[in-house]
């Protein structure tokens, strides 16, 4: 029996056939993909797991694929790294960054989601596939589809950073920049899907792809020694990424994997783009759709389609969410890599200044284990950082020019 | 007169026209006309208090309504109108 059972629509349940679809026709609402956790309780264990592979795969129980050929064979299982230096400066007792800065092959989280999809699309028949992107996603996109010969259309904004734009080009898929905003994009995107009988990975594969990012949640708890953190801080686009973190931990639970679900789920974004955390604050339970401005452009989705579930999560866990201004978003990103030798990109610095502020407010408290998701590399997102690192020092070929330099006498001596 | 884009999930109502043409002042107005030569069109759009549903978005020469006057933005001869379902992404 099929560990899919139907996708079904989340507003009003009306279910459908496992097929390339990802609206509800009757009421518009999005679809999920529903499964059948009977039949995957009786396969899945803590060992079978632990003796799986070192990368997202070891979940494929808990993955809406039927096959094992996969695209993406090593995408996850990146590392959960304890942030000794970090958690001393703000104050934290235990501390972790789960570094997706490392993923493969495109070092950022949308590995997982795009191995899920492509996976997924190929089993569904499709050659071409195609994504709406801030810059991560096309960028795992294009190599993916590299890998797995199948043809590929990117959509990106006109206004993405130079490394976000290379990391298609190289690939060789057709990049198209549109003249406007994300939400243009993937306006755009939704309308040629229709057209098409292309696999756009968050468009018609959504239901699929978004089931991804849920290894994440998954990792984090085997790396504790298959405990919840008690608290997690992750950044915020779509709301698609906090969504399905919560929703893997209480799989986890359902299947019996762990026996309880005990985190607090926290939102970031960046004050130029915030519609999910304004209607938080605001005490609302549906958010505005906003003209996004910021640095922080991987998460630039100023109508952010999970924005209501992302609300509604962080709002059942008892966690909170915050923004912090561009200024921060580089603090951020300074502070992680001078403390923890992690460079992340601009979505890392909202996470990571979120992070400070919540606990600054008490929200995140000395003793609690808490998790913040770092899901980019800051090798994409220089613009951000360039003006603020200084510059090498810079001397001649000789000995006595470093010495004076640095200060040091001629025997060694003062490390200036 | 006022093009109305025609999403896949509505295009049994529109004999699987992606492209239909209509005369209305206002968006509002558009969905009633819509209703009358595609009955069914309004309440596929709106819930049972005429709003429109939470993952229904409208655009109006390609700027979302609701930066515009939501339903009550009006519409002039020559506008192009896209309705989206559940709008996808990230």
């Amino acid at each position: 029996m099929s560990k899919m059972k139907a996708l079904v629509c989340r507003e009003c349940g009306k279910e459908y056939p496992t097929k390339a679809i990802h609206v509800c026709e009757m009421c518009f609402g999005p679809l999920e993909v529903k499964y059948n956790y009977e039949e995957i309780k009786k396969n899945v264990s803590r060992k079978k797991i632990e003796d799986g592979p070192h990368s997202m795969w070891r979940y494929l129980d808990l993955l809406p694929v039927e096959g094992t050929n996969f695209v993406g064979p090593h995408a996850g299982f990146t590392p959960l790294v304890r942030a000794n230096n970090l958690g001393a400066y703000l104050g934290l007792d235990e501390l972790y960054i789960k570094n997706d800065t490392v993923n493969h092959p495109t070092l950022s989280f949308k590995d997982r989601v795009v191995a899920v999809a492509l996976t997924r699309a190929r089993e569904l028949g499709f050659e071409t596939v195609a994504c709406a992107s801030t810059g991560n996603l096309a960028n795992s996109v294009s190599a993916h589809a590299a890998a797995a010969n199948l043809h590929c259309y990117v959509f990106i904004p006109g206004d993405l950073e130079a490394a976000k734009v290379l990391g298609n080009l190289i690939y060789k898929p057709h990049v198209v920049e549109v003249e406007g905003n994300y939400d243009d994009v993937n306006r755009l995107c939704s309308e040629i899907a229709g057209e098409h009988g292309w696999a756009f990975v968050n468009i018609n594969i959504r239901p699929y792809y978004a089931e991804g990012s849920k290894t994440l949640a998954f990792e984090t708890v085997e790396q504790l020694g298959w405990k919840t953190p008690d608290q997690v801080v992750i950044p915020m686009a779509s709301g698609s990424l906090l969504t399905k973190i919560w929703k893997g931990l209480h799989e986890m639970k359902a299947l019996g994997l762990i026996d309880e679900v005990r985190t607090k789920i926290n939102g970031a974004q960046a004050e130029g783009c915030s519609p999910i955390s304004t209607a938080f604050k605001a005490g609302r339970d549906f958010f505005k759709p906003v003209k996004p401005k910021t640095i922080a452009k991987s998460l630039a989705i100023g109508n952010p389609a999970d924005g209501y579930y992302a609300l509604k999560a962080t709002a059942e866990s008892h966690g909170s969410m915050d923004m912090v201004t561009d200024e921060e978003v580089v603090d951020g990103i300074k502070l992680l890599a001078q403390t923890e030798g992690i460079f992340a990109e601009t979505a890392g610095g909202v996470t990571i200044g979120v992070l400070k502020k919540l606990v600054k407010q008490g929200v995140i408290k000395k003793d609690e284990v808490t998790v913040a998701y770092i899901t980019g590399n800051g090798l994409k997102t220089q613009e951000a950082v360039i003006d603020s690192v200084g510059r090498p020092v810079r001397i001649q070929p000789s000995l006595v020019d470093f010495q004076k330099t640095f200060k040091m006498g001629k025997n060694g001596g003062g490390d200036a | 007169m006022i093009k109305v884009r025609i999403p896949t999930p509505l295009r049994p109502l529109t004999k699987g026209q992606g492209e239909v043409e209509t005369t209305a002042g206002s968006v509002v107005e558009m969905i009633e006309t819509l209703n009358s030569s595609h009955p069914g069109i309004k309440d596929r759009l709106c819930d049972e208090t005429g709003e429109l549903r939470r993952f229904v978005n409208i655009y109006v020469n390609e700027e979302d309504i609701r930066f515009l006057k939501g339903k009550e933005t009006s519409l002039k001869d020559g506008d192009e109108v896209s309705i989206v379902p559940a709008i996808a992404g990230g």
